[in-house]
């Protein structure tokens, strides 16, 4: 039986190394005295083309700063955990932020489910925290600490009922994934049509596996008086919508949301996403900006950083983390220091800054800071974006 | 003397011993953090070992436990507005009905079988939570109030830390019950244990029941204590992330669950410094460790001395 003392014996020393090596972790960040930006990110798994882009920016434009003499004469120091997309997980690594790290700034959070998961905690807390993901819950209503970059379904709802209503439509039908992304999109939409006169005839979805939407499709196709379609949605399946669409030859205007802003969903779409119109960040027509756009200067040396740095294009979801960075470290040198309240103060405060996009006005009950100018409205045309004049 | 060298008596005493002494080498609420998510999880494998390790019977489903748990607790006394300990009991109640309806069918199956039986039944839970937004909030989870009487980290420490000596307690005490050794006979020759008399069906079923109700009041706390839940807590990564635990700690020891859940929730969190190769040497370690210590850490260790002893 003394083996089994032993095997214990063992096992408190492990644990003891454990705790050693915790505690060494923790001196050594006392020491340094960088500024400390930490981040949580999607950078593996499904969610992955947000957070690849999103970290990627913010290693290069902190190494940028860091070149040019850092901020307030401190270097900065980016702290970061891969969450894939698991919510469990970013509230570890929140804590592990929070309270081990002790960071000055938190950016990051690419799912809205990972940034709701950890509001509490970073409100509890009080550090400054700019979400990079989509949901209009993460600011509405306001969080004292909470800010976020990116443009949310209720403002794409709110482009594509504004183009609806200048070409004269008014009756339309909705397709939505059933991920995170289609369902809140839907209900935004549900809820924002009335204040545009928008009749919603007929709502469908489908699973975010499916591979084919021909169902859905013939249903709206036999519904009278569809003027237009919406698709909510991101990933493959908007791609197959748009396919499935033509195939049937419907006619009406079909929208997309900004979920499929890239590349890639053309590519899938093929000759099928010609016409096909969507809300859209101006970083994704950088060049084709008139020149006295406000934006214009700033998507294209972004465009141009990133590109530069890690070859390919750019996607609007590094261009949030850009923001994120750009709005914290103006609040930082505005505070003189990183005492958390006056960041905090600061990051509220922010107003004209132009970034990727859109300009960015916060207020004490606009944790966002944009409107509907943000999003320009795109046609696809000739296997590219174009601008809808 | 002899009796303190038991896993019953002994064994216990060092975790309690640990247990006490730890927060004193814990420096920071995040340290604190990982110490709970311990206890949390050795819990859950507690209770998944007693099916896997001495029940014989695989559970690729686990997580959906966990999941019920965690949403009835959060459905009851967030939309409800029931007490949340009350919410806790009757999720585990209908987790533990769930799980003895479902049993009876599910662990007529065998091998392959009741893995894959194991693996639709978690499936299914986790499609409902996802797709029932109205109440779930689908996939981006929903915000759970926490237990009003409990709101200092330490506190749960010492909670969730008693529950844990507490389960180790009732685990070691049913294996070596006529209950435990019935299903030892199970595992080891199921037509044997028949042939001298065991109700085979009855103790499976049990013992698949009684690690249901272990998930699902692991699952309310969890809420409780984190004060936010997702459908990831019901998926079949979790499932897997928890049979994997028992698994490397080492099946049919009650410490081994312990253990594996200790090794493999603080793993991560050391590898975060590896970045992008973080999953690699994960697995790498998970793999190496199948190779080498097949029966997992802890009774791999154990045999080891045992052979030291008699030379």
């Amino acid at each position: 039986m003394t083996s089994r003392q032993n095997s214990i014996k063992k096992t408190i020393a492990a644990l003891g190394m454990v705790a050693g090596a915790f505690a060494v972790t923790a001196q050594d960040a006392q020491a340094a005295d960088p500024i400390k930006i930490g981040t949580f990110l999607s950078v593996t798994g499904p969610a992955s083309f947000l957070g690849d882009p999103e970290l990627k920016t913010l290693e290069l434009y902190i190494e940028k700063l860091n070149e040019g003499g850092g901020v307030l004469g401190r270097q900065l120091e980016l702290v970061q955990y891969d969450v894939g997309v698991d919510s469990k997980k970013a509230i570890t690594a929140v804590k592990r932020l929070i309270s081990q790290d002790e960071v000055d700034v938190i950016i990051g959070g690419s799912t809205s489910g990972a940034t709701m998961a950890v509001v509490p905690l970073v409100e509890k807390a009080g550090v400054p925290f700019i979400s990079l993901a989509g949901a209009v819950a993460i600011v509405e209503p306001v969080k004292k600490w909470v800010f976020k970059t990116p443009h949310t379904d209720k403002m794409a709802c709110g482009k594509i009922f504004e183009d609806l209503q200048a070409r004269g439509l008014t009756t339309i039908a909705m397709i939505s994934g059933t991920g995170g992304f289609g369902k809140s999109m839907n209900g935004q939409c549900t809820k924002l049509a009335p204040a545009y006169n928008i009749k919603i005839a007929i709502s469908e979805s489908y699973g975010p596996k499916d591979t084919d939407m021909t169902a859905q499709l013939t249903k709206i196709k036999g519904v009278d008086g569809v003027q237009a379609v919406v698709n909510a949605g991101f990933g493959q399946g908007p791609a197959i919508v748009t396919k499935n669409y033509r195939q049937l030859g419907m006619t009406a205007p079909l929208y997309q949301s900004h979920g499929v802003a890239s590349k890639k969903f053309i590519e899938l779409a093929g000759d099928a996403a010609e016409g096909v119109r969507l809300p859209a960040a101006a970083l994704l027509v950088a060049d084709t900006l008139p020149d006295g756009d406000a934006q214009k200067p700033v998507v294209q040396a972004y465009s141009k950083d990133y590109s530069e740095a890690y070859g390919g294009s750019v996607s609007t979801f590094g261009g949030h983390a850009y923001d994120g960075l750009q709005i914290a470290v103006a609040a930082i040198v505005r505070a003189g220091s990183t005492d958390k309240e006056a960041v905090r103060n600061e990051i509220e405060k922010t107003s004209g800054y132009v970034g990727t996009g859109g300009v960015v006005n916060m207020s004490a009950d606009d944790h966002l800071g944009l409107d509907l100018s943000a999003f320009r409205m795109l046609e696809i045309k000739n296997g590219d974006w174009s601008i809808v004049k | 003397m002899e009796k303190l060298k038991s896993p019953r008596t002994g064994g216990i005493l060092v975790l309690c011993a640990i247990i006490a002494i730890l927060p004193a080498f814990l420096s920071n609420a995040f340290q604190m953090e990982i110490a709970i998510l311990i206890f949390f999880n050795a819990i859950v494998c507690i209770g998944l070992n007693l099916l896997i390790g001495y029940g014989g019977q695989i559970s690729l489903g686990h997580g959906a436990f966990v999941g019920l748990g965690a949403y009835g607790s959060a459905i009851l006394s967030m939309g409800q507005g029931w007490d949340p300990l009350l919410a806790m009991v009757i999720a585990a109640i209908f987790t533990g009905v769930l799980a003895f309806v479902i049993a009876r069918p599910i662990l007529k199956l065998k091998g392959h079988y009741l893995a894959m039986a194991t693996l639709g039944m978690g499936i299914i839970i986790s499609i409902v939570i996802n797709t029932e937004d109205q109440f779930t909030g689908g996939p981006d989870g929903m915000y759970v109030d926490g237990l009003s009487f409990v709101t200092k980290q330490i506190h749960w420490y010492w909670i969730i830390g008693a529950l844990l000596i507490f389960s180790v307690w009732a685990s070691l005490n049913l294996i070596h019950s006529p209950i435990g050794r019935a299903l030892r006979a199970v595992h080891g020759s199921e037509v044997a244990a028949e042939v001298v008399g065991v109700d085979t069906t009855r103790f499976k079923v049990m013992i698949f029941v009684v690690s249901a109700v272990f998930a699902s009041v692991v699952g309310s706390l969890g809420v409780y204590y984190s004060n936010f839940v997702t459908p990831d807590i019901a998926g079949f990564f979790h499932s897997i992330e928890l049979v994997v635990m028992v698994v490397f700690g080492g099946m049919a020891s009650t410490f081994g669950a312990v253990v594996g859940a200790a090794i493999l929730t603080t793993l991560p969190q050391f590898l975060t410094f590896l970045h992008d190769y973080e999953h690699l040497v994960f697995g790498l370690i998970l793999m190496l460790t199948m190779i080498y210590l097949p029966k997992g850490l802890v009774p791999t260790i154990t045999a080891f001395f045992k052979k030291g002893d008699k030379s």
